[in-house]
């Protein structure tokens, strides 16, 4: 065995944490990992089902080297692979909604194109004109009477919110739409637009939650 | 130090130069010292609108390159002692001046004059860069037309980015058709541009009648317009005036009260 340990077997509520080095070279992660499976860690690791959740830090790692990760794991029968993440994973991964929301004061006026990665939140009006491209949702507390583009590098889930949707033009990823006539409805609710099956459509902002739902996360087992 | 002033509006025809002779004029009525500077190269219209055509030696661009004084470009105005303007050139183009030269003129000028009211050309180029270049305030002069609205709206938006603090003046309002619906109201121009009204101004066949004579509207007292124009002055002084009835002719006393009764 080499003097340096690059496993560390952390438990948690949950189950166990195996922290791996993410200097050291794959080949000895996993020979380190067999070892104390089968030798030190012997009668800690069996019994009942456990949880694991391996942390690759800030180690580059591919599919297959995951995949070999876990199967070294699960030739334990108690051992429950839950996750095999790394920082590099974890960090970059904005998925277009509440991430990297950029909260603006202003007006933006004909001629003005603001653009942003991520969710934008304005407060004040966007004028006919002027124009705002997200990767993610765009939400206007005030007028939106400009053109407004979410979802612009293809999230289909990205939403236009607005306390008046009043638009020239809405873009949501690839999908262009003119507000028809009836859209005017002249209530005083919030709107927002969303794509369903690839058509633009509007909705009073208080039915948004039938959309996105926010899963309920269970605490506990 | 003087302030400096420019007049823009970013759509052309909407009365940049109707508005920069009159609020001139008339902050020279109120015994202002002013002077009046044609950005307009090329296209200059200013000394036609005043009657100074025939005055004009040395223009902005000879100024600007050195080869006068900015005394001698100076045309005296017929009515005022202290009214000036300094024209632009005709026979140049917009690119034959920098920025920064405008500016410094500019600068030279406002140690002279209490008010630098600066015409600026259609569009939102070279020559709109110039012409704000030595700016402290702008008006943006609109008509109550989306069209004219939206470019207003643009340049405000430029002229935020530049620091300038614009006020509006919305031009050629037709009382008639704001009765009818048919034009879009004051209060709705001003809700989507956001930005302070200074004044506004009704249509008047007169406006069009007097800068033919090469002579400012605001001369005329019986002109409406002529009225407007010297509440701006007024507004730009610093007074508190209040934004005048737009009903043609509302004079009839009897109708007044009529009105004020609720039954007119």
């Amino acid at each position: 065995m080499t003097e340096k340990q690059h496993i560390t077997i952390k438990g948690v509520k949950e189950g166990l944490v195996f922290l791996l080095d993410d200097r050291c070279e794959f080949s000895a992660l996993l020979d380190e990992l067999h070892y104390k499976l089968e030798k030190t860690h012997q009668q800690l690791l069996t019994g009942p089902l456990i949880h694991v959740h391996v942390k690759l830090g800030n180690r580059e790692t591919t599919e297959e080297e995951k995949e070999q990760i876990k199967s070294v794991l699960r030739q334990r029968g108690n051992l429950l692979v839950q996750s095999v993440q790394g920082e590099a994973d974890q960090a970059p991964q904005p998925d277009g909604n509440e991430q990297q929301l950029k909260v603006m004061t202003g007006i933006i006026r004909s001629g003005q194109v603001v653009t942003h990665e991520g969710s934008l939140l304005l407060l004040g009006d966007l004028h006919p004109g002027g124009s705002i491209i997200c990767t993610g949702d765009i939400y206007v507390m005030g007028n939106l009477s400009g053109m407004a583009h979410a979802g612009s590098e293809g999230n289909a889930e990205a939403i236009i919110a607005a306390s008046i949707l009043r638009p020239t033009q809405l873009r949501i990823a690839e999908v262009i739409s003119r507000p028809p006539e009836e859209w005017m409805t002249g209530d005083a609710a919030m709107e927002y637009a969303f794509l369903n099956e690839g058509v633009m459509q509007v909705d009073k902002t208080t039915q948004l939650f039938r959309m996105r739902k926010e899963p309920l996360v269970y605490k506990g087992v | 130090m003087g302030d400096a002033i420019v007049v823009t509006s970013g759509k052309g025809g909407v009365g940049k130069t109707t508005t920069s002779a009159n609020v001139g004029t008339a902050l020279a009525l109120l015994g202002k010292k002013v002077c009046m500077v044609d950005t307009d190269i090329g296209l200059r219209n200013l000394d036609v609108v005043m009657g100074l055509e025939n005055r004009i030696v040395y223009d902005l661009v000879d100024v600007a390159e050195g080869r006068c004084r900015l005394q001698q470009a100076l045309v005296k105005d017929k009515r005022f002692e202290e009214l000036y303007m300094l024209p632009a050139a005709q026979t140049k183009d917009k690119h034959d001046v920098t920025p920064e030269q405008v500016r410094d003129i500019v600068l030279e000028l406002k140690k002279d004059f209490d008010y630098v009211i600066i015409d600026c050309p259609a569009g939102i180029e070279q020559g709109f860069r110039n012409a704000v270049a030595g700016a402290d305030r702008a008006i943006v002069v609109t008509t109550p037309e989306n069209a004219a609205v939206r470019d207003a709206d643009r340049v405000i938006g430029l002229l935020e980015q530049t620091n300038i603090s614009a006020k509006l003046i919305i031009n050629r309002i037709r009382p008639n058709m704001l009765k009818t619906g048919d034009m879009l109201e004051i209060d709705e121009v001003c809700q989507v541009l956001a930005v302070d009204l200074l004044g506004i101004v009704p249509d008047d066949e007169k406006v069009i009648k007097s800068a033919n004579a090469g002579e400012p509207t605001v001369m005329d007292p019986s002109s409406r317009a002529a009225i407007a124009y010297r509440n701006i002055a007024r507004r730009i002084l610093g007074d508190m005036v209040p934004l005048m009835p737009l009903d043609e002719k509302s004079g009839s006393a009897f109708k007044r009260i009529r009105k004020f009764l609720g039954i007119g």
